[in-house]
C-alpha cells in the first residue's frame, strides 16, 4: 500500500506511541513488569478458611465496592448427612461480618470463598457485544468502566455470580485481582488480609510459585467443570456439594 | 441516457444509502479510540486506567520497613503467617506519610472475635472459643499479646 | 429472597424493557412475514392488509431500540456498537441487523410500494405535506407502467431477501439467551426458533387486530375471505408454536438434570400465574380452541369475527407473558439452584412500569402518523378518526 506524504504525517505520531506501549508489554508502567511474564490465578485451600470475612472487607476497601455488591464473598456450607445435592448454604452480607454460630447437629460445615474465577474461556467477555469486558495478555478479566455501556449480558452470562452492576458508575463489575496492585508486585488485597493462608495469589507462569507443587501434590478442583469455562480458580478440598 | 429513465429512482436510492455508507466510515474512522485493539479486542489504554489505581493497603512489606521489630516478633508466634494491614486494615496512607497519618488502633473486642470466635464451620484444630466463657467479659489483650498470642513462647503478662 | 442465592444475583438485572424489547420485534417480523405471504407466496386473499402490515412493521421497528437504551448505564455510548462491534457476540449484531431490517428492507420495500401514491401526492399537496412528499420522491417523478414494473421486480426480491432478514432480526433474540450456558431455563437450541414461532404468531395476531379496528375505523366492510385467511396462518403457526414449547417442557420434564427441580418449583410458584395461567392456558390453550372451532365447524361471519378479535387479543396476552416468563423467570432462580428472588416492578423509573406502558402505546401514535402520510387505502378521502386503535 502506497502512502502519500500527508497519509504517514497523520499515522506516524499515532503509530509511536502504540508501538511504545507494544514495545513495553507493560501498560502499568511500572518498573520491571511485563505482561508477558505472568499467568495470573488463584488458589483457595478450604481447609484453611476460618470465614473471618476480613477478605471482603479488606476487598471493599481496596476496591471501593459498594454497599451490598461484592467483588468476593464468603458461603458457608451445611451437608447434613450424605445429602449431597441439597446443602444448605447462607453467605450474611457475603460473609463480610463473618458468620453466626450455626447448627451443632451432625453433618459437614465448612466456609467457601467465591471470587471472579478469571476464566480462560471466559462466556462474559464472549458475550460482550462492545469488547469492554476482556482478557488481559497475563490472563486476567477485567473491565473497561469508559467503555461498558452497561447492557449486563456480561452479568447474565455468568455461571458463578461473581458480576454485578455498579450503582453509580453504570457499569459491570467485578473481581479485578487487584491489578494495579499485582502488576506492581503485591498481592491481592484479598490474599493480603486473610489471616490462614486460605487465599493464595498464584502466577501460573512463575516456575517458581508454590502453585505448581501444591497443584501436583493436592486433590484440587474448579467450580463447574461441565462448563468448560476455563476457571482460574483452583480450590483445594473442594466439597462436591458446593454449588 | 434513456434506458436509465425508468431506473433513474433507484439510481438516486442506491446514492443515499452510499452516502450514507460513506458518512458512517468517516465517523467511524474519527471516534474509534485510538487504543482499541492493541493487546486484542479492548481498549489497550485501560490497562493504563486499571492499573493506576491508588492502594489502600501497602502490603507487609512496606511495615516490616519501619518496624522491623514488631516483625520479627510476630515471626516467632502462631501468628506469624499473619499480615500486618490484616488486622491494622489498610495503611498505604499511612507509610506514604507515616508523619500525618497515624493509624488507628483496632478495636480488641471486635478483632480477635472475629477470627476466633466459636463456629461450627471452621476447621478442626483452628483455636476457637466462647468469648463469654473463656474470659468473662474480659478483653483479649488481658492476657495476650496480639503480636505473639500464645503462651508457649514464654510470653504470659 | 428464599433460600440461598449468589449475593449478587439477588437483584434483577434485565427489567420490563428486556422483556418488551423481544415483544416488539417479535411483533415486527410476525407482521412482515404476514406481509410477505401476499407478496412473495400469492396470497392473494391476504392482500388488504399489504400495506398495513408494513406499516405496522415500521411503527413498531422505530420503537424497539427505545427500551433497550433505556435499560443501558451508558446510552450515549450505544454507538460503540457499530464503532467495536465484538464478533463473537450475539448482541453485537443487533446494530447491523437492525439497520439493515430497517433501511433495506422495511423503508426501500414500503417506498418502492408507495412511489406511485407519492408521485401524485407530492404533485397535489402543497405547504409543509408537499415538502415532505416531494422528499420522499428524491427528485424522481417517474410513474410510467415500464417504471413501476420494475419497482414491483424490485420490490419483489427485497420481500424474498426480507423473509430471512425478518428472521435474523427476530431469531438473533432468541440466540441471545439461547447461548447463555449459564443460565439452564435460557440455554437450549430450540430458543431462536420458539422465539420465532411466537413472534409470527403475535405480528399476525396484531395484524389481523389492527385490520379489524381500522376497517370500524373507516366504517368499511371487512373483507371476510381475507379475515379468513389471516386467522387460517395464524392458527397454523400457533400450531407450530405450541408443539415447540411443549417439546422444550417434555425434554425437561423427561431429562431431570440438574437444574429441573429448581425450575420445576420456579414454575409453580413464582411463575405460576405469568406461566401457567395467563401464557398456558389463557394465551395458547383458549386461542387454540378457539381457533380450531372455527376450522372444524362454520359460524356465521359476525360470530368469526369475535372469535377471531378475542383469539387475537389473548394470543398477544400469551406471547408477551411468554416473554415475560423467558426473560423475567431466568432471573428468579439461583444459579446454585438454592434459592429464588422477586422481581418489584417499580412504576415511575426510567426501567418502571410507566415506561413500558408509554412504550406500547407510541407504536399505535406512531402508526397513526404513518396512515395519515401514506394511507394504505385506496379511497379519495381517507377517514381521519379521533381516536385509534389500540388493544
Amino acid at each position: 500500500m502506497m502512502l502519500n506524504r500527508r497519509q504517514i504525517l497523520l499515522l506516524l505520531p499515532a503509530a509511536a506511541v502504540a508501538w511504545d506501549f507494544v514495545l513495553a508489554d507493560n501498560p502499568a508502567g511500572s518498573p520491571n513488569y511485563k505482561m508477558s511474564d505472568h499467568w495470573w490465578g488463584m488458589l483457595v485451600d478450604i481447609t484453611k478458611c476460618i470465614g473471618c470475612g476480613s477478605c471482603v472487607r479488606a476487598c471493599a476497601l481496596e476496591n471501593d465496592v459498594p454497599e451490598g455488591y461484592f467483588r468476593t464473598w464468603v458461603e458457608r456450607y451445611h451437608v447434613s448427612d450424605w445429602h449431597i445435592e441439597n446443602p444448605q448454604v447462607d453467605s450474611p452480607k457475603g460473609g463480610m461480618d463473618g458468620f453466626p454460630p450455626g447448627k451443632t447437629e451432625g453433618g459437614k460445615n465448612f466456609f467457601v470463598p467465591k471470587m471472579c474465577n478469571h476464566c480462560v474461556d471466559s462466556p462474559c467477555s464472549q458475550v460482550c457485544p462492545v469488547g469492554a469486558t476482556f482478557h488481559t495478555p497475563d490472563g486476567v478479566v477485567l473491565v473497561d468502566y469508559e467503555y461498558c455501556l452497561g447492557c449486563r449480558y456480561c452479568i447474565q452470562a455468568c455461571p458463578y455470580g461473581c458480576r454485578f452492576f455498579h450503582p453509580k458508575k453504570h457499569t459491570a463489575d467485578k473481581c479485578t485481582l487487584c491489578y494495579h496492585r499485582i502488576t506492581k508486585g503485591l498481592t491481592t488485597a484479598c490474599c493480603e488480609a486473610c489471616p490462614t493462608g486460605a487465599r493464595q495469589l498464584a502466577d501460573l507462569k512463575n516456575p517458581n510459585d508454590p502453585i505448581h507443587a501444591f497443584l501436583k501434590t493436592h486433590s484440587v478442583q474448579v467450580l463447574k467443570p461441565h462448563l468448560a469455562t476455563g476457571s482460574k480458580l483452583y480450590y483445594n478440598s473442594l466439597d462436591g456439594s458446593v454449588r | 441516457m434513456g434506458e436509465f429513465k425508468d431506473i433513474a429512482h433507484l439510481i438516486r436510492l442506491a446514492g443515499v444509502f452510499l452516502l450514507g455508507l460513506v458518512l458512517f466510515l468517516v465517523v467511524r474512522s474519527v471516534t474509534i479510540p485510538k487504543s482499541f485493539g492493541q493487546y486484542g479486542p479492548f481498549r489497550g489504554a485501560a490497562l493504563v486506567e486499571l492499573s493506576s489505581r491508588p492502594l489502600a493497603f501497602a502490603g507487609h512489606e512496606a511495615c516490616e520497613i519501619c518496624h522491623p521489630d514488631v516483625a520479627a516478633l510476630k515471626a516467632k508466634g502462631v501468628h506469624k503467617s499473619i499480615n500486618c494491614e490484616s488486622c491494622h486494615g489498610p495503611l498505604s496512607k499511612h507509610a506514604d506519610d507515616p508523619g500525618n497519618f497515624k493509624p488507628v488502633l483496632p478495636d480488641v473486642a471486635q478483632l480477635c472475635i472475629r477470627c476466633h470466635s466459636e463456629n461450627i464451620a471452621k476447621p478442626a484444630g483452628f483455636p476457637q472459643v466462647n468469648a463469654k466463657d473463656h474470659s468473662s467479659g474480659q478483653t483479649c489483650n488481658t492476657c495476650h499479646k496480639p503480636h505473639s498470642p500464645s503462651f508457649d513462647a514464654g510470653d504470659k503478662k | 429472597m428464599e433460600g440461598f442465592m449468589y449475593p449478587n444475583e439477588v437483584e434483577l438485572q434485565w427489567s420490563i424493557l428486556i422483556v418488551l424489547y423481544p415483544f416488539l420485534t417479535g411483533l415486527v417480523a410476525g407482521a412482515f412475514i404476514l406481509a410477505s405471504l401476499e407478496r412473495v407466496f400469492r396470497v392473494e386473499e391476504v392482500k388488504p392488509t399489504y400495506r398495513l402490515a408494513l406499516l405496522t412493521a415500521l411503527a413498531f421497528l422505530i420503537v424497539a431500540p427505545l427500551p433497550l437504551q433505556l435499560h443501558l448505564g451508558h446510552p450515549e455510548r450505544s454507538l460503540e456498537m457499530y464503532l467495536t462491534p465484538h464478533r463473537a457476540s450475539a448482541m453485537a449484531m443487533f446494530g447491523f441487523v437492525y439497520l439493515w431490517y430497517l433501511m433495506a428492507v422495511l423503508v426501500v420495500e414500503i417506498w418502492l410500494d408507495y412511489r406511485r401514491d407519492i408521485v401524485r401526492l407530492a404533485e397535489s399537496s402543497r405547504g409543509l405535506k408537499g415538502l415532505l412528499y416531494r422528499a420522499l420522491t428524491l427528485g424522481s417523478y417517474n410513474i410510467s407502467p415500464a417504471a413501476l414494473r420494475i419497482d414491483d421486480r424490485v420490490g419483489w426480491i427485497i420481500t424474498l431477501i426480507g423473509i430471512p432478514s425478518a428472521f435474523l432480526l427476530h431469531g438473533y433474540v432468541g440466540f441471545i439467551f439461547g447461548s447463555v450456558k449459564a443460565n439452564p431455563w435460557w440455554s437450549t437450541p430450540l430458543m431462536p426458533v420458539v422465539f420465532l414461532f411466537s413472534a409470527m404468531v403475535s405480528g399476525i395476531a396484531l395484524v389481523l387486530l389492527m385490520y379489524m379496528v381500522t376497517c370500524a375505523m373507516r366504517r368499511v366492510a371487512i373483507d371476510m375471505r381475507c379475515l379468513d385467511t389471516i386467522a387460517k396462518f395464524l392458527f397454523y403457526t400457533f400450531v407450530i408454536d405450541f408443539s415447540l414449547e411443549m417439546l422444550d417442557l417434555i425434554h425437561r420434564i423427561y431429562e431431570s438434570d440438574e437444574s429441573f427441580r429448581s425450575l420445576d418449583f420456579m414454575v409453580h410458584t413464582r411463575l405460576f400465574y405469568s406461566q401457567i395461567l395467563m401464557q398456558i392456558f389463557l394465551g395458547t390453550l383458549a386461542p387454540l380452541a378457539l381457533l380450531s372451532l372455527t376450522q372444524l365447524i362454520s359460524f356465521a361471519a359476525a360470530a368469526r369475527r369475535r372469535i377471531y378479535a378475542i383469539s387475537a387479543v389473548l394470543t398477544m396476552v400469551g406471547i408477551f407473558a411468554m416473554r415475560w416468563n423467558v426473560v423475567i423467570g431466568g432471573q428468579l432462580f439461583s444459579k446454585s439452584f438454592l434459592g429464588y428472588t422477586t422481581y418489584k416492578v417499580d412504576f415511575v423509573t426510567r426501567e418502571g412500569l410507566l415506561s413500558a406502558v408509554a412504550l406500547m402505546i407510541l407504536p399505535f401514535a406512531i402508526l397513526y402518523v404513518l396512515i395519515k402520510i401514506l394511507p394504505p387505502w385506496q379511497e379519495e378521502h381517507p377517514v381521519v378518526a379521533e381516536a385509534h386503535g389500540d388493544d
